[in-house]
């Protein structure tokens, strides 16, 4: 992986919130993360954790009102997507950052043809000529692997099934050749034989067209297998950022190994239940000045209910956000 | 689809048959006497004479079935004679008006033009208003606009037209004299004076029928609208770059006509029964106005006439509603 590569795109200290009756819902956190040319960047987190919100943040998708940007910065090719006007925002979303969503089910829109919805970003963006992007369209089908992909493109969405749906929005993403793929939990709502093929798919896929991938998904076992980086996020924060062998190898974070102990493993005694980690996630309506961890942390100390950690680093790329330091066994230093 | 629209109405004429039982029991069996309205000079004899020749002395399933032939048989004869000078219908009977023993397609044929003038153009006029209401009001949702498009639609839905209609010729006719507060029918459209002078005596009908319309639909297509811009197919049409324009009025709007097309089909026969009090307020002569008269009348071979008609208009705009529900949605087939 080049280290020395600028990063396709930066996020910088990105704050969202959403405005509701009972308050404001802090739901991204100071956010920053930053993505290398062709590399694959795992996104993990239970649900609610922030990491579709802070997705579809970067490429303005989310509803306002209630939602609204705080501040931060996204620099995608130069410029900064929370600053650019709505028309150049409009350019780089399924021009050059592609979208595949998780519910390949109802993300097709129901009564156009699979082809139209294909052919839609190929003639507004690279403004291909209807025969072109027809032509263009055929080839994506058979790109992401669907059979007598000419005659499919007159069929409608209910015609295709769940992984078949989820090939086309592939397709999608991918029909202007876009610098970044934001993959939001693509898998999980297909069944696991369809989910490996999916996989499989977007491996080859990257390798082929040698784009960024940032990849959301609350299955560690999906992480470690295709991942390059991983980023932990908890109560809309990050929480812990490694290279993904060391995350697995050495995660610094008490949440990270809390997840790592829930994965179930196929050798282990058949009645013993499977681990939970006890306690509620955090409601996100309070100011985010503790520890959102703390409630359910097994290490935790009076720090960590009056100051939010930074993230700190451990060298090697892999940092944490925890004023307990694993390594030692004791709280950092103030 | 054309094989379905056939079955469909293949099964439309039992219905349509049982139907015309069902008004002409109700009709039989309600109280009433055409005679009643004859001067009280004439005889009790005479009259008695005067109902056998109408018919009245045979049983009711006689004349029921008589009807039935009239309508479905003598009257296309009839058409069919019109249109080509065949005499298919020579010396037969057609169905007749007690009242003014003249056939009674002859006066529907009159009244329907100010009737379709009036109620058709309030209908389209009402749509056309109700639509971008609902568009607008559902893409900004609590919006100063969607308050008050939710108020004037409750006005619609509460006030009824005989309340409005009075409204609007007390203001407008009788307080600013600006518009006539009576329809004439007898006025002939040859010049642009006319013209203006008929566009200003259907401004006040259309309006209080195209009110009752707007709020109906302009709610539907709101609520239907809100159903669908929250759905996921909406954020990848703009994930993929798409204007708003494109996601509202292409993504959007098609799927939310799926359901509005189909109360638009369903609203086109209720919109003839609200316009019977419309028409009796601005004293428009059309087919409401018609039918209250022979009902006051007991004009049952009208009434009858009248009343399956709308039935039909019914069954037939159910149909076009089904057929219109797969032209729009590619995942309902008709095998």
């Amino acid at each position: 992986m080049p280290n020395v590569a600028q990063p396709v795109l930066d996020v910088q200290d990105l704050k969202t919130v959403f405005r509701t009756r009972g308050g404001e819902v802090h739901a991204v956190n100071n956010v920053s993360f930053s993505l290398k040319p062709g590399e694959l960047l795992g996104v993990v987190g239970e649900s609610g954790s922030g990491k579709s919100v802070t997705m579809m943040s970067l490429l303005g998708l989310l509803p306002s009102p209630p939602a609204e940007i705080r501040h931060g910065t996204v620099m995608f090719d130069g410029r900064d997507l929370l600053k650019i006007k709505p028309q150049a925002l409009r350019a780089v979303r399924g021009g050059q950052i592609g979208f595949v969503f998780q519910d390949p089910m109802t993300s097709l829109n129901p009564v156009y043809t699979v082809g139209m919805q294909i052919m839609e970003p190929l003639r507004k963006h690279m403004g291909l000529s209807k025969r072109a992007a027809a032509t263009r369209a055929r080839e994506l089908l058979e790109l992401v692997g669907i059979p007598d992909a000419q005659r499919r493109l007159d069929d409608y969405p209910h015609q295709f099934s769940g992984g078949m749906r989820q090939r086309v929005m592939i397709a999608i993403a991918l029909a202007c050749d876009p610098k970044v793929l934001i993959a939001d939990e693509p898998t999980t709502a297909l069944d696991v034989t369809i989910q490996a093929q999916i996989l499989e798919l977007m491996q080859e896929l990257r390798e082929k067209l040698g784009m960024a991938v940032i990849w959301i998904t609350h299955d560690l076992g999906v992480i470690a297998g295709i991942a390059d980086r991983v980023l932990v996020m908890y109560g809309g924060q990050i929480v812990e950022h490694a290279p993904v062998a060391d995350l697995f190898r050495d995660p610094q974070h008490p949440y990270t190994r809390a997840l790592l102990k829930t994965i179930p493993s196929i050798s282990g005694e058949r009645a013993k239940r499977l681990t939970v980690i006890e306690g509620q996630p955090p409601l996100m309506l309070a100011a985010p000045d503790a520890c959102p961890f703390r409630a359910r942390c097994d290490v935790a100390f009076a720090r960590c209910a009056v100051e939010n950690p930074p993230r700190y680093d451990v060298g090697h790329g892999h940092d944490a956000a925890c004023f307990y330091d694993a390594r030692t066994g004791a709280p950092r230093h103030a | 689809m054309l094989i379905y629209t056939f079955r469909r109405l293949l099964i439309s004429i039992p219905t349509l048959l049982f139907i015309a039982f069902v008004i002409f029991m109700l009709l039989e069996l309600a109280p009433g006497d055409p005679m009643a309205q004859m001067p009280l000079t004439i005889p009790p004899e005479v009259k008695e004479a005067m109902r056998i020749a109408l018919g009245l002395g045979e049983p009711w399933y006689v004349r029921f079935l008589l009807w039935l032939n009239q309508f479905f048989i003598v009257e296309p004869q009839h058409w069919i004679d019109q249109a080509f000078g065949t005499s298919f219908a020579e010396g037969k009977q057609r169905i007749i008006s007690f009242q003014s023993r003249s056939p009674v397609f002859d006066t529907i044929a009159q009244r329907l033009p100010q009737t379709l003038w009036v109620v058709g153009m309030s209908y389209v006029v009402g749509v056309l208003i109700a639509l971008p209401i609902g568009i607008i009001s559902a893409y900004r949702q609590y919006s100063v606009f969607d308050q008050a498009g939710t108020f004037v639609s409750m006005i619609g839905f509460s006030v009824p037209p005989f309340f409005s209609g009075v409204l609007l010729i007390v203001i407008f006719s009788v307080q600013l004299g600006w518009l006539p507060s009576i329809y004439d029918t007898t006025l002939v459209v040859n010049s642009w004076d006319t013209f203006k002078q008929q566009m200003m005596q259907m401004v006040m009908p259309v309006m209080v029928l195209a009110l009752q319309t707007t709020a109906q639909v302009s709610r539907y297509m709101r609520a239907s609208m809100l159903d669908n811009l929250s759905q996921d197919y909406v954020r990848t049409a703009r994930a993929k770059g798409m204007s708003e324009s494109v996601v509202v009025l292409k993504h959007v709007l098609r799927n939310s006509m799926i359901p509005v097309v189909t109360v638009i089909a369903l609203g086109i026969p209720s919109i003839f029964g609200g316009a019977i009090i419309t028409e009796q307020i601005f004293k428009v002569n059309g087919l409401g106005q018609l039918l209250i008269l022979a009902l006051q009348g007991s004009d049952i071979p009208m009434v009858m006439t009248i009343t399956f008609l709308l039935a039909v208009l019914i069954v037939l705009m159910n149909l076009i509603a089904d057929v219109l529900y797969g032209v729009l949605d590619p995942r309902i087939r008709y095998e």
